[in-house]
């Protein structure tokens, strides 16, 4: 191992500046925009910055670590993942009812929010070992990792959750070059499952399902907070009703306002024009991880940073596709903007790992 | 594994892998794309639309009902106000438990199951802020034993709001009528927009006629509602426009002498100011509390009231039918004259019973020997039947109904407050239309004299007695004069309606008929000659004693035998000071015996208390 002299700050604190910056702004952002949501309460905004920065925190001790060392937990991690999810469905089966935590005493922890990193995580580390694009084989297996851990949170119930580390999973499998072929075959297979999988549904999602397709049907139910939302978005208009402005958020009509539905208070109250800002932080975040992806040294650092990177941007995809009407109602936050702590601590230490991989390059002299 | 396996082609997998990159940013380029798109769509296309929507949201607008006019009588006494009735209200939000505390609000004050079923019923439809009563109408010494524990009550008020008040209680009742909640029916004839927040409208009387200008209009405020309705801050205030007051035209102190003249009677009486039809005093008793109906009588109560015997619902003075007995005799003398049916001079022999020709039933006068020789004024004077016996054969039934119907009789007054029956005038064709019968001759004979067929209301006796003092003159009766607004007390006076001629007859038949009429109350040998004694002025009248059963041929009537509901009505007709009448009168009290003898001398009283002062001077 050669080390440059040369070495500059970020680099040696492990740290990579563009992203930090996005990162920065965004939480930012996001504190100022749930002043207004959370009905300008100080004490939300205490507790939130709190969480940022032990989340911050975390992501510096993540960044610390090398690709090398992460890649050979990844097993380990995504075991104890398993295992910890297995309890929790023991647990909500004697509890009888609903059980996404395990509490540990002190804190009280989300198995499932680990998996969103351990699943791609441990796929990565299985195909970074075997030759690209991956054969029937290994897919098959990669295939296997994801959906055991998919099911297990599937059954806590908890839909979203598990969509989401499905598409973690799936994300390394097409970074990795799985074939169009498989790609067009997986799709046909998922079509054909969607009416078993709608007969296995809860009523609650089958309805929020069916709320997207017409939210008129149910103005004061299920489709009450799509039709608020779109009323706030809508009123808000090309440059917004102001900060704190907002008649929507602050008078109460917009449900989950400081939490899932944070993106509608964004829209009313600083327009279209705010909104594309945001969506531009979004996207330098999405370009800097792809950046690291294509320019890490090892495949595992390649295949996970672009899994990770595209997972991110599948969280803002959803989230503002629900909150604008194009996509059911599932409990997926806005990235660093929305309150709460469990979903932000998961995405700092995927961009703990991000700048692991980014600042441990080893560059190996002629 | 095999060692040809780790030997990995990195520099394709790196190409591969940069290829899915790549295209991965592509599609996330695409899905951003939809997300800016349809984001386009909702703020700028259809901005305008959720704008709207939003305003919806969070702007409601609530009504401010205005403050009904008051009602005042012409001497400015206030006969209708709205009077602040507090009740008890509870805010859910504010208590803890809501069977608790009415368990212990009932400790303090008499809450029926009734109240609590009522309470529970109009919370169903509040929100939890939402202020509901539970007691109406609270007493004064309930209101004090609360406010002692109030502290004890979070959550619990007194509140006050404005109810319709009639302090005369039943004297004014048929003038006022009443305001009740309002209705099906009511709805269909009002202008919704106009009356939200309203609870109550005019039903009956002034308050029914009236009611567009006692309403007054809906004021508004704009208000910014959270998402649960509660009231964030007042954007814009319209305030209401108060109902305008009104102003009767009645004489408060002779309507109230009235209403004791006539308490214990059934009966009516109507005095009108000749000059321009304003009514002095509208009676009909008995009558009745309105104050009750105001929120709605209870069944039981209202029940007793419309089973009464007396009828005290019925307003006489508007919708009694009373046949008008001799008080009839001036119009058909007028009849006579204008006719030429009759000379003043010419006599007519009675001999105390008239019959026609070829006929053997005796048409009886009152007085059993006859009156010999009279002329139209003795006639009058006298009230001899058999003159007027002659008179209406002479005159025939079609001349007579003309006669009658000039003066008003058989059709509607015009009164500004409606709701009046046209009693009825008799004809030939009426009778075959109602009753598929021939006319005969006798009837036109008992019809000349006022009974049989002919019919007539107080008010309508009235007003044609006013159209004698007047020489002709027909005024509308009216209530209302004067109208005021309660802000600027700026007073609008409402234009008289166009009164009716009776026809152009000359001032010598006038004065003649007038004379006979003086006669009655100043002459010796008048009808009413004994209430006519001593007066500081000359007034016109005429006495009628309306019969209720038909007598056989040879009975003889004897009140005390009678059944008290079949005893005569007692009717007085008068105007004064005939040189300048002030006042004309119709009096009925039924069953009341004589109208010399019980209606006369209650027209002397009101004629003495409208036209005096204390110590019995002209005014």
């Amino acid at each position: 191992m050669i080390h440059f002299e040369q070495q500059s700050l970020s680099q040696r604190l492990h740290l990579d500046m563009p992203l930090c910056f996005g990162l920065l702004v965004l939480c930012g952002l996001g504190l100022m925009i749930l002043y207004s949501a959370g009905g300008e309460d100080i004490g939300i905004l205490i507790r939130q910055a709190t969480r940022m920065a032990v989340a911050f925190v975390l992501m510096f001790l993540v960044a610390q670590l090398s690709p090398a060392v992460i890649e050979r937990w990844s097993l380990w991690i995504f075991l104890t993942g398993i295992a910890m999810l297995v309890v929790v469905l023991w647990v909500g089966h004697v509890g009888k009812g609903a059980q996404r935590w395990l509490d540990v005493g002190f804190f009280r922890f989300q198995p499932s929010e680990l998996m969103k990193l351990a699943v791609p995580m441990v796929i990565a580390w299985y195909l970074s070992h075997k030759t690209l694009p991956p054969n029937i084989g290994n897919t098959f297996i990669v295939g296997l990792m994801i959906i055991i851990p998919v099911g297990l949170i599937a059954k806590q119930p908890d839909l979203g959750t598990s969509l989401l580390v499905a598409i973690a999973g799936l994300a390394v499998l097409f970074i990795s070059g799985m074939r169009w072929k498989l790609i067009m075959a997986f799709a046909a297979l998922c079509s054909l499952c969607a009416p078993i999988l709608w007969h296995f549904m809860h009523d609650y999602q089958k309805r929020r399902v069916l709320t997207l397709f017409d939210p008129e049907q149910d103005p004061l139910g299920a489709g009450y907070h799509i039709i608020q939302s779109m009323i706030a978005i809508g009123s808000g208009g090309i440059y917004g009703k102001g900060w704190l402005n907002g008649t929507q958020s602050h008078l109460e009509f917009l449900p989950e306002r400081s939490t899932d539905f944070i993106f509608a208070v964004y829209c009313e109250e600083f327009g279209l024009m705010g909104v594309l800002l945001l969506l531009s932080i979004y996207l330098f975040i999405v370009a800097r991880g792809l950046y690291i992806a294509m320019n890490a040294q090892q495949t595992y650092g390649k295949l996970l940073a672009a899994a990770l990177t595209l997972t991110f941007f599948v969280y803002v995809f959803v989230n503002m596709g629900m909150v604008i009407g194009q996509l059911p109602v599932v409990g997926v936050p806005l990235p660093l903007i929305s309150h709460g702590g469990t979903s932000m601590v998961t995405l700092m230490l995927a961009f703990g790992i991000l700048m692991s991989i980014q600042t441990h390059r080893r560059i190996l002299s002629d | 594994m095999g060692l040809k396996f780790t030997l990995k082609d990195i520099q394709e997998e790196t190409r591969l892998v940069r290829f899915r990159v790549y295209t991965a940013a592509v599609i996330i380029i695409l899905l951003v794309m939809v997300l800016v798109g349809r984001l386009f769509y909702l703020q700028v296309i259809q901005h305008d639309h959720f704008t709207t929507l939003s305003q919806g949201n969070r702007v409601k607008v609530l009504p401010i009902p205005p403050i009904r006019g008051l009602i005042f009588t012409r001497d400015d006494v206030l006969v209708a106000d709205n009077q602040p009735s507090f009740s008890l209200e509870l805010i859910p939000e504010q208590i803890e438990s809501l069977d608790k505390t009415i368990d212990q609000l009932s400790r303090l004050i008499d809450i029926d199951e009734e109240s609590i079923n009522r309470f529970k019923k109009l919370r169903q439809g509040k929100r939890r802020f939402e202020s509901i009563p539970l007691k109406f109408k609270l007493s004064e010494d309930e209101i004090a034993r609360f406010s002692v524990e109030q502290h004890k009550f979070p959550g619990v008020e007194v509140i006050a709001r404005p109810y319709r008040h009639y302090p005369e209680k039943s004297g004014l009742v048929h003038v006022l009528g009443y305001v009740g909640r309002i209705d099906e029916n009511d709805l269909q004839k009002i202008d919704v927009s106009d009356y939200l927040g309203t609870t109550h409208i005019g039903k009956l009387g002034v308050e029914k006629a009236y009611e567009n200008i006692l309403h007054g209009h809906v004021g508004h405020q704009q208000v910014e509602v959270n998402a649960q309705g509660r009231i964030i801050r007042v954007l814009e205030r319209t305030p209401p426009e108060p109902g305008q007051n009104i102003h009767l035209t009645l004489d408060r102190s002779l309507q109230i002498a009235a209403v004791n003249i006539m308490s214990g009677k059934r009966g009516s009486i109507v005095a009108i100011d000749p000059e321009n039809g304003d009514i002095l005093a509208l009676v009909s008793s008995p009558a009745y509390d309105p104050n009750p109906f105001v929120n709605g009588i209870d069944s039981k109560s209202y029940k007793a009231l419309l089973d009464a015997r007396d009828t005290p619902l019925i307003n006489r003075a508007l919708n009694g039918k009373y046949p008008p007995g001799s008080t009839i005799k001036p119009f058909m003398g007028i009849a006579a004259l204008t006719t030429g049916v009759r000379e003043a001079s010419d006599t007519t022999w009675c001999k105390g019973w008239y019959s026609l020709k070829g006929h053997s039933h005796r048409y009886r006068d009152w007085k059993k020997g006859g009156h010999g020789h009279v002329d139209l004024n003795y006639a009058i004077m006298q009230s001899c039947d058999v003159y007027f016996y002659t008179l209406a054969h002479d005159l025939g039934i079609t001349r007579l109904n003309k006669a009658l119907t000039n003066f008003g009789f058989g059709l509607k007054t015009g009164i500004d407050i409606g709701g009046e029956s046209t009693a009825l005038v008799p004809s030939i064709d009426w009778k075959r239309r109602a009753l598929n019968q021939p006319w005969y001759p006798g009837e036109t004979l008992i019809a000349g004299i006022g009974q049989g067929f002919v019919l007539a209301t107080p008010l309508q006796l009235a007003t044609a007695t006013a159209a004698l003092a007047n020489h002709g003159k027909r005024v509308i009766p009216r209530l209302v004069y004067k109208t005021s607004n309660p802000i600027s007390g700026e007073s609008t006076t409402l234009p008289l309606a166009t009164p009716n001629y009776v026809s152009d007859y000359k001032k010598k038949y006038w004065d003649y008929i007038i004379q006979a009429m003086e006669d009655v109350v100043h002459g010796a040998r008048g009808t009413a000659r004994r209430s006519g004694a001593n007066a500081a002025y000359t007034f016109a009248g005429k006495t009628g004693t309306a019969q209720v059963i038909a007598m056989g041929q040879d009975e003889k009537y004897d009140k005390d035998n009678v059944p008290e509901h079949l005893r005569d009505h007692a009717l007085f007709i008068a105007f004064a000071p005939v040189e300048a009448p002030k006042i004309a009168l119709a009096i009925v009290v039924e069953n009341g015996g004589g109208g010399s003898s019980t209606a006369a001398p209650i027209g002397r009283q009101l004629l003495d208390h409208y036209l005096l002062d204390e110590s019995g001077n002209l005014k």
